[in-house]
């Protein structure tokens, strides 16, 4: 048989895997569709041209770019504090030694069964008291580091060898400076796990800014794009154009990182 | 620990020099201890504040009457009596169930089924497990907007590729017949994507002298995967039902942005509920008491998971 023969198997995969795909396709068109060639029955399956009309709507009639930078913000702001913050607090955990840290740890971990609605009624009490309600301060503060980070911060170190940064610790290095110039890193698996699942969690929210947020210039993208549909119900090439602009960072990041991605979804379910 | 400290206080040392140790060792301790709080502090407040704090605060608000702006009253089990006679509730409940009980089992047999397929060296097969696996990452806001669009009854493609086959123009979700099995399967196009990847990483763990043995001893394909396949994925399938299980009972983002919760009810889930209560009826106590029973079936589920995997980690340390 030569290996060249192609697999029988391409006849059941692609068209499955395209059946993943078209949704997307479809998003993308329509992003590029004249209103005239949507607003007809049946609507035109493939664009004549290509109408940026609904892109140049979203981007100087509508808030979309002040709800991308807010989004941009508050999850850069979540990644960057919860790298910091979880790697503090598990590398506590793993290498030093205080009265509490089992009965602390033990609490962290139980939190994260806690679902999202037995909190989400008093945390907005709390960030109104907190006189956050409406800000972007609202949306940071409680994603400022999760349990899960400090977990899989504590989980990695303990895996790594101890010499080295006992060695460094007797030479008389502070714990913070054997953290950072030592620990750190080596820990770039954990470092990327957490940034990927970091990001993805606080870009795609959508229940916590709908509750914290009411005013329009502090919306994320996700709350922006589902209030600008309901607003423009008749403006579908202008709904998906700003549908692109929501999803394509994802996308991109994920297709830059795939093997992060995956790596860190699969080892965050499995052995988390 | 190490050797160090021992070779530095070996014999003969006068007896100042060890109490001038004892007391730097104890100096720093208590250092260490203070690094050590520092360390974890900001940790601490964040994730037991927002998490501990709440869950008590969600408890006492379910037995009181509240509406987030004038002082409420303690009501005792009132809230807990009027769910189990909210006729709302109980339909929330039920649409929750059946979401869950079409959504679990067709991603978990949808995923397996795909990551066997998927599981081979061909060319293009990179491709092909991303584009299966890329709906998962997008936010279920994106979906949500997408799919409401595609499946828009005037100016929707769906319709339309209908039109073209002669089928009759459909209502889709806003079919209360229809919508929330479309939202199943809405879930199940971005959802399947996680199992399939799971079930991937975990095929690669089957060992394949197994798969040699069965194969050598006259077993077919089918009976290797019932046989050998199967039961070696059985820890990974009971790890993933409980979790799909626990995110198909939190649905919300989706059926917010695609139905609010119609039409005539037809799609209103639990969590859709509770946050009606709370955030549109302004009833939070009753909101909360809704949570709190939520709460508890997700708890057991958590549980059940928490045990499952426990006993995983201790049978696979036990083969290592």
């Amino acid at each position: 048989m030569s290996a060249r023969r192609v697999s029988a198997w391409h006849l059941v995969l692609a068209p499955l895997a395209l059946c993943f795909a078209l949704p997307f396709v479809w998003l993308l068109l329509s992003s590029v569709m004249s209103n005239a060639e949507i607003n007809r029955f049946p609507p035109a399956l493939w664009p004549k041209g290509v109408d940026l009309g609904g892109y140049r709507y979203v981007l100087g009639n509508a808030l979309f770019p002040r709800w991308f930078a807010n989004s941009l913000i508050v999850a850069s702001v979540a990644v960057v504090s919860n790298l910091l913050l979880g790697s503090l607090g598990g590398y506590a955990f793993a290498r030093m030694r205080f009265a509490g840290s089992r009965l602390l740890l033990g609490l962290m971990l139980a939190t994260m069964v806690v679902p999202f609605q037995l909190t989400m009624i008093p945390t907005f009490l709390m960030m109104k008291w907190f006189g956050l309600i409406d800000s972007l301060g609202a949306l940071i503060v409680p994603s400022l580091v999760t349990p899960f980070a400090v977990f899989l911060f504590r989980q990695f170190f303990l895996a790594l060898p101890r010499e080295m940064e006992e060695a460094a610790w007797i030479d008389g290095c502070s714990r913070l400076r054997v953290l950072f110039s030592i620990v750190m890193p080596l820990a770039r698996p954990a470092l990327a796990t957490v940034a990927v699942l970091t990001f993805l969690s606080t870009w795609n929210d959508l229940s916590w800014p709908l509750i914290a947020i009411n005013h329009d210039t502090q919306y994320t993208l996700q709350l922006g794009l589902t209030t600008f549909q309901g607003q423009h119900h008749t403006k579908w090439s202008a709904v998906m154009a700003g549908n692109v602009i929501t999803v394509v960072p994802v996308l991109v990041a994920f297709l830059l990182a795939q093997k992060t991605f995956i790596q860190s979804l699969t080892s965050s379910g499995l052995k988390g | 620990m190490s050797t160090l400290p021992r070779a530095l206080t070996l014999p003969a040392q006068p007896a100042t020099t060890a109490q001038a140790a004892r007391r730097a060792a104890r100096r720093r301790a208590r250092q260490e201890r203070s690094t050590a709080w520092a360390f974890i502090g900001p940790s601490v407040v964040v994730i037991l504040g927002l998490s501990v704090v709440p869950v008590v605060w969600s408890l006492l608000l379910s037995f009181r009457a509240d509406d987030l702006v004038t002082p409420g009253r303690w009501v005792g089990l009132d809230n807990y009596r009027a769910l189990a006679q909210d006729p709302n509730f109980r339909t929330a409940v039920g649409n929750t169930l059946l979401y869950a009980a079409l959504y679990v089992p067709l991603s978990l047999v949808g995923g397996l089924a795909l990551a066997l397929a998927l599981n081979r060296r061909i060319r293009l097969i990179g491709l092909y497990r991303t584009l299966v696996f890329i709906p998962f990452v997008v936010s279920a806001t994106a979906q949500g907007v997408l799919f409401s669009f595609i499946l828009d009854p005037e100016f929707g493609v769906a319709n339309a590729l209908l039109h073209h086959l002669g089928i009759s123009a459909q209502g889709f979700l806003a079919d209360p017949d229809q919508a929330l099995y479309l939202l199943v399967l809405i879930s199940l196009w971005s959802g399947v994507g996680f199992c399939v990847v799971v079930y991937l990483a975990a095929l690669q763990d089957v060992p394949p002298e197994l798969v040699e043995a069965a194969r050598i001893d006259g077993a077919g394909r089918a009976q290797v995967l019932r046989h050998v396949t199967l039961p070696a994925l059985t820890p990974v399938t009971v790890f993933l039902l409980l979790w799909q299980l626990i995110t198909a009972l939190q649905v919300f983002d989706l059926i917010y942005v695609t139905t609010k919760g119609g039409p005539l009810g037809s799609t209103t889930v639990i969590v859709y509920f509770v946050w009606q209560q709370a955030f549109q009826m302004f009833t939070a106590g009753y909101g909360a008491a809704s949570a709190y029973v939520l709460a508890l079936a997700l708890l057991v589920a958590g549980g059940a998971l928490r045990v499952v995997r426990r006993r995983q980690g201790r049978t696979e340390g036990g083969v290592r």
